[in-house]
């Protein structure tokens, strides 16, 4: 049995459905995030987790243990909010003291544990400064060392870096992840930033009005979305129109030419159009051996973004984001040139609802 | 741009313009009568220096008067807080409805201000030896409050009182500063395994001490001060300051301003030293404050 479950969960506020029907298993160790736009009943599930609110229907085990019914103060869980959750009055050291305090630990385990997770987290000389004296990344990580002090069976984060900059975030996130595989906690971490989810998570959970439209790996959820809402929401996307020319070896027409789609046989009969998508690195610049199909596109506009350049263009009536690297070598397209670009089928992926 | 010489000269006055009449109100009504009752309590009536007003202050008489007031000030701040603070925490966590709180806020707001004789007539009128509620207990219920010993002409009859205007002040100040108790602190709290009796231990009261402590300081200096309301309830014969000093000055032939000086010098002096040990215990709560 997996470490945690939550089966079958809803949560009805009013006459508001808010979690419909969630159900995940999570394994020891896994860092799992959950993703979706606003308003789709992240935060909510996190807090029947929690404890802060009672599931309308539905159930949750810790470690094989029903804690449904449980108060939140004793799940023994972790966890780290968006901002501003540090006790204002205490010191640090205080702060991260104050799990194992009021479970009645004595001063000397108290202080050695303090100490372990200043030191974790790398700011074991900032005991004594009150949250006030830090900035917003000393005081997430200061929450980070609190929630972990009393050692949680579970780790929760809602949007922990939301309120950071950007630079920031990004080497915060990789510390959490780092510190949460040199503990093996079981994690779940909130947040609609698809690329925060995908760097650091085991797994991800998509969210869409309150259900889990899918779960999965990021590599997964990225390159085989089950639903347009996944695709969508997770990295960009360019959709196409093709005509199916034989079902049964999933052979399709675009502009003219002839492409093998993987999901074969198609659910279409020959002559009807489909509706596909494609990433915008999977439109390669210039003619490769390998390429199915060639066409042609007009350039519209260049953002060099450093490492990745993002062309706009025209392909096939369709306007379309591009992705090629930077060569030092290679300047990159002139708005208005035409440029070729090379695409296979098996890129595609065909979008079922 | 060349510089406007005139239009640099103006602005500054301008500015303060604006507390201008603020200014002159001080000056008027807080400076200058301090000034004069700091003066006067040193003065013979002819105007030449001596201790004599302030030696005179030791009286039993007076000291009991000093003493009641100090007494009245601190039970009915410490009444009015406590059960203040308990109707506020009601008000903003325990879940009564949203609709409880804007009529409560506006009633605090009017009763905080209700003082002096129209509130002395009230309670008279309705817990005074005739009045209404001592009536109505006295016939439906046979209760008889006076020969329970409740008389609303004494100490605590006039703690009932003032508590009627020292608990909507409480409320008022209090929750806003309720408000601003975070819900990620009494979660963050719950989730590392505090009780809520913990939480507030540990957590919300260190917060709100400051503001408490403040709030306290208030109520006992708007106690202190209510000699209109002590005056018009119970008349010469309660023995409190604010009601000897009006003995003295408000022109009796018996009266001695001098002594009445002497008396409000008193006062100040008490004000202050609450205040003092107000901000002295405010800034050592404060130290993880911005
Ligand atoms: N206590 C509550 N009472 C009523 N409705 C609520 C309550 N909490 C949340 N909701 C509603 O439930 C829905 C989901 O909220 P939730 O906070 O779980 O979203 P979220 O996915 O965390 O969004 P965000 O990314 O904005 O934080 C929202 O429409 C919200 O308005
Ligand atoms: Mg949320």
């Amino acid at each position: 049995m997996s470490f945690l479950t939550m089966t079958h969960l809803e949560k009805i506020f009013g006459q508001n459905r808010v979690v419909k029907d969630f159900s995940l298993s999570v394994e020891k160790g896994e860092f799992i995030s959950l993703l979706g736009p606003s308003g789709c009943g992240k935060t909510t599930v996190l807090r029947m987790v929690a404890g802060f609110e009672s599931p309308s229907a539905g159930g949750i085990t810790i470690d094989g243990k029903d804690v449904t019914g449980l108060k939140a103060n004793s799940r023994n869980i972790g966890m780290m909010f968006q901002a501003y959750a540090l006790f204002p009055n205490m010191t640090v050291a205080d702060n991260v003291a104050f799990g194992l305090k009021v479970k009645g630990a004595p001063k000397a385990e108290r202080d050695a544990r303090v100490a372990e997770m200043l030191a974790l987290i790398g700011l074991a000389d900032l005991g004594g400064r009150f949250p006030f004296q830090l900035s917003g990344g000393q005081q997430q990580r200061v929450a980070l060392a609190r929630a972990l002090a009393p050692r949680p069976s579970v780790l929760l984060l809602d949007e922990p870096l939301s309120a950071l900059d950007a630079k920031v975030r990004v080497s915060l996130r990789n510390q959490i992840r780092q510190i949460q595989q040199e503990l093996g906690i079981t994690t779940i971490f909130v947040t609609h930033d698809q690329e925060e989810a995908m760097s650091i998570s085991d797994r991800i959970v998509v969210m869409n009005g309150g259900v889990a439209d899918q779960v999965g790996a990021p590599f997964e959820i990225y390159n085989r979305p089950r639903t347009r809402f996944v695709a969508n929401f997770v990295g960009t996307l360019n959709t196409f129109e093709v005509e199916v020319a034989d079902p049964a070896s999933g052979r399709v027409m675009l502009a003219g030419q002839g492409l093998t789609l993987p999901d074969a046989p198609l659910a279409a009969r020959a002559g009807e159009t489909l509706s596909v998508a494609l990433r915008p690195e999977a439109l390669r610049l210039g003619r490769l051996p390998d390429a199915e199909a060639l066409l042609t596109a007009k350039v519209t506009d260049v953002h060099f973004m450093g490492s990745v350049i993002r062309l706009k263009a025209d392909l096939a009536g369709a306007a379309v984001s591009l992705d090629t690297f930077n060569r030092p070598d290679t300047p990159p397209p002139v708005v208005g040139s035409e440029v070729e670009v090379s695409l296979s089928g098996r890129d595609f992926i065909l979008l079922q609802a | 741009m060349p510089k406007q010489p005139g239009g640099q000269r103006l602005r500054l006055p301008l500015e303060w313009l604006g507390i201008l009449p603020f200014m002159i109100f001080a000056v008027l009504f807080l400076i200058l009568p301090t000034m004069k009752i700091v003066i006067g309590a040193f003065q013979t009536a002819d105007g030449s220096f001596t201790l004599q007003n302030l030696i005179d202050l030791n009286t039993d008489s007076i000291r009991s008067a000093y003493w009641t007031s100090l007494k009245l000030s601190f039970v009915t701040a410490l009444l009015g807080c406590a059960i203040g603070f308990a109707m506020a925490a009601a008000v903003v966590f325990g879940g009564l409805p949203k609709g409880v709180r804007n009529p409560l806020v506006t009633f605090s707001g009017v009763a905080s201000n209700f003082a002096g004789v129209p509130l002395a007539f009230a309670f008279i009128a309705t817990l005074g030896p005739v009045g209404l509620v001592t009536v109505w207990l006295r016939t439906e219920f046979g209760i008889n409050l006076r020969a329970m010993g409740f008389n609303l002409l004494s100490f605590w009859g006039l703690v009932i009182t003032y508590l009627f205007f020292q608990i909507p002040l409480m409320i008022l100040i209090i929750i806003p500063a309720l408000d601003g108790l975070k819900r990620e602190w009494r979660e963050a709290a719950a989730v590392l395994g505090a009780t809520g009796a913990q939480y507030w231990r540990m957590v919300a009261l260190p917060i709100l001490f400051p503001s408490l402590l403040g709030t306290f300081a208030l109520l006992f200096a708007n106690a202190f001060g209510a000699v209109a309301t002590a005056f018009a309830l119970t008349g010469p014969q309660l023995n409190i300051v604010p009601i000897k000093l009006f003995a003295q000055i408000r022109g009796d032939v018996l009266g001695n301003p001098n002594l009445g000086y002497a008396l409000a010098f008193g006062m100040i002096v008490i004000t202050a030293l609450a205040n003092f040990l107000y901000i002295w215990l405010r800034v050592r709560s404060e130290r993880w404050l911005k």
